[in-house]
């Protein structure tokens, strides 16, 4: 793909991410802020190619083992934030329903 | 890219596609509670979608790479269940400081070894315009992973939540901006940094690293919200960086959305505050408001009422309706289990009972819905303070708790006050306010006096605000001893 076409998609997503967030409601907020941050480790996939190239190249060793300790922090990201996201989504109860108690 | 490693397959590239569109599913389902847990299954499947998708491109060093993937993915959940609801803030602070330091681990690894990352011309040298995203990203990651890191250390109280305020700050700060700017562009047409050589790029991630630090340090606890929102859009900025690098939709996409995300919720919670994004950013605010006793008044403490647990208790029963408006000393002294006893409690005796949040109440977005998610107050009955803020006017009580600027209505009056302008929830306009405070010592974080506090409708309840609430909620069960 050329600078063009991904600036493209750039610009787009942008946008789109502007609608949606603001449909957002305003009590989800603090989920909203933990599940960005772990869809934002999808950096993860840049960690991925450095860890798997340096396996095959020379000379790739110092640039395996940074790949690698970014899978690391990445992960801890995304186990970490879904599963918070997932934590906190599961406390919003509407009325009516029984105040169960709490796991 | 004449010369990249191997074209990325079609399938690859409409895998990485669909990863970018569940992301925006899962943000989408955060228009309401209900559709709000598929949406976060959504993420997770684009998640996977997007890790399995680069596994099967690049299958070497598996082993190694499943490892580090258990390692940091146990840490994770292990941290994501033992949290406390109340730590929320600390915590997102430092994932986002996790998700810098991971897009400088990936942009130094691309600049050490660019052939894997198909960013190279015919010479070996990498692209200059792959050198500017690589220098943007490494930049932005490293001024989000030591920005978080101090707002993570503010925010869990490891280092004090007052303003730090260096000499020339603004000076320094522009002056260090200023210097990464020239010196990624420098970075581009440096023919030895173009074969990894030099210390341009080592000499931009130092400088980051110093920048992000002096930003954060001398902004106050209280502008915490826009500060943990604007590192969460630089995380997803610094993502995005990292897509161009690679040309990776799902990056791309994941970037602009977390990015923007970030960026509407700073803009929220400076409008929240009748604050500019410069003046939050310049920080500063409320550094002289240390303990200072009655700022801004006489010296001399005005007359105030205090009452009891048994007075509110006695009120509150014989209220029809209520609005409790919680703060961050709610989230300080973890009342919020207590307080919806006390709102159950008031239910069971006839009291219609409702929650009315401000915007910035508390230390990040959407705190205290959560603090009461967590105790089980069902969302339908906890509002915002638009939807709200007409009713205190019918209310009997205004019930506060560990909140102060936001209800002051200075803000409304006092041109000279420093927090003149900003929206706040209209509690002096019920025909009682209950206010829980520690003491009357304290003035808010803003160190302006607040009226209400000497109103005549105005009931102060001086105690820690669980056990005053615990109290309450003693004296309700018909104890009062």
């Amino acid at each position: 793909m050329d600078f063009l076409s991904i600036l493209s998609i750039f610009v787009l997503a942008v946008f789109v991410g502007y609608y949606v967030v603001w449909s957002v409601t305003p009590a989800l907020h603090t989920p909203l802020m933990a599940v960005t941050n772990a869809i934002s480790s999808v950096i993860i996939v840049g960690a991925l190619i450095a860890a798997a190239a340096g396996a095959i190249t020379d000379g790739g060793g110092l640039s395996q083992w940074l790949g690698l300790l970014g899978v690391v922090l990445a992960s801890v990201n995304i186990f970490g934030g879904f599963a918070v996201t997932r934590r906190m989504l599961a406390m919003y109860k509407k009325k009516d329903k029984k105040p169960a108690a709490s796991k | 890219m004449e010369h990249a490693v191997a074209a990325t397959p079609a399938w690859a590239v409409l895998a990485y596609l669909a990863a970018g569109v569940l992301f925006i599913l899962a943000l989408r389902g955060l228009s309401s509670p209900e559709s709000s847990q598929a949406g976060n299954r959504n993420g997770m499947i684009g998640m996977a979608l997007a890790v399995g998708t680069t596994l099967a491109l690049h299958p070497t060093g598996l082993l190694l790479i499943i490892g580090a993937i258990a390692i940091g993915g146990g840490i994770g959940w292990v941290i994501a269940q033992r949290i406390q609801m109340t730590a929320m803030p600390e915590l997102v602070a430092g994932f986002h400081s996790l998700v810098g330091m991971a897009a400088v681990l990936v942009g130094c690894a691309a600049y050490l070894n660019p052939g894997a990352f198909g960013i190279t011309d015919a010479t070996g040298a990498i692209l200059a315009v792959s050198r500017v995203e690589m220098g943007l990203g490494v930049a932005i990651g490293a001024i989000t992973f030591s920005g978080s890191i101090i707002a993570f250390l503010k925010l869990s109280g490891r280092m004090s939540g007052s303003p730090i305020l260096l000499p020339g700050r603004h000076i320094i700060n522009l002056g260090v901006l200023a210097g990464i700017i020239v010196l990624t562009g420098v970075f581009a047409f440096d023919a030895a940094a173009g074969m990894g050589q030099g210390p341009l790029m080592w000499i931009i991630l130092g400088l980051s690293f110093v920048i992000g630090v002096t930003l954060i340090i001398p902004i106050g606890g209280a502008d915490m919200p826009v500060v943990i929102s604007m590192l969460n859009s630089y995380s997803g900025w610094a993502a995005a960086a990292m897509g161009f690098t690679l040309q990776n939709t799902a990056m791309i996409i994941t970037g602009a959305l977390v990015g923007s995300s970030g960026a509407i919720l700073s803009y929220i919670m400076c409008k929240a505050m009748n604050r500019s994004f410069i003046s939050v950013i310049a920080g500063g605010f409320g550094a002289d408001s240390g303990g200072a006793g009655a700022a801004k008044g006489d010296g001399v403490q005005k007359p105030f009422k205090a009452g009891s647990a048994d007075d509110a208790a006695f009120i509150m029963q014989n209220a029809e309706t209520v609005i409790i408006v919680p703060g961050y000393g709610m989230a300080v002294s973890q009342a919020q289990h207590a307080l919806r006893e006390m709102g159950d409690l008031l239910r069971k005796e006839g009291v219609s009972v409702k929650y009315a949040i401000h915007p910035v109440a508390g230390r990040m977005p959407g705190h205290m819905n959560v603090l009461l998610a967590e105790a089980n107050v069902p969302y339908d009955e906890v509002f915002e303070l638009e939807d709200i803020n007409s009713e205190f006017g019918q209310c009997d009580v205004a019930f506060v708790i560990g909140a102060n600027d936001v209800t002051n209505p200075l803000a409304k009056t006092d041109k000279t006050s420093p927090i003149y302008g900003m929206p706040i929830l209209d509690v002096e306009k019920a025909k009682t306010v209950l206010f829980i405070k520690r003491s009357m010592g304290g003035v808010g974080y803003a160190g302006v006096d607040n009226p209400v506090f000497y109103a005549d409708n105005t009931m102060m309840l001086l105690a820690d605000a669980k056990k005053m609430v615990e109290n309450i909620v003693k004296a309700l069960n018909g104890g009062g001893h």
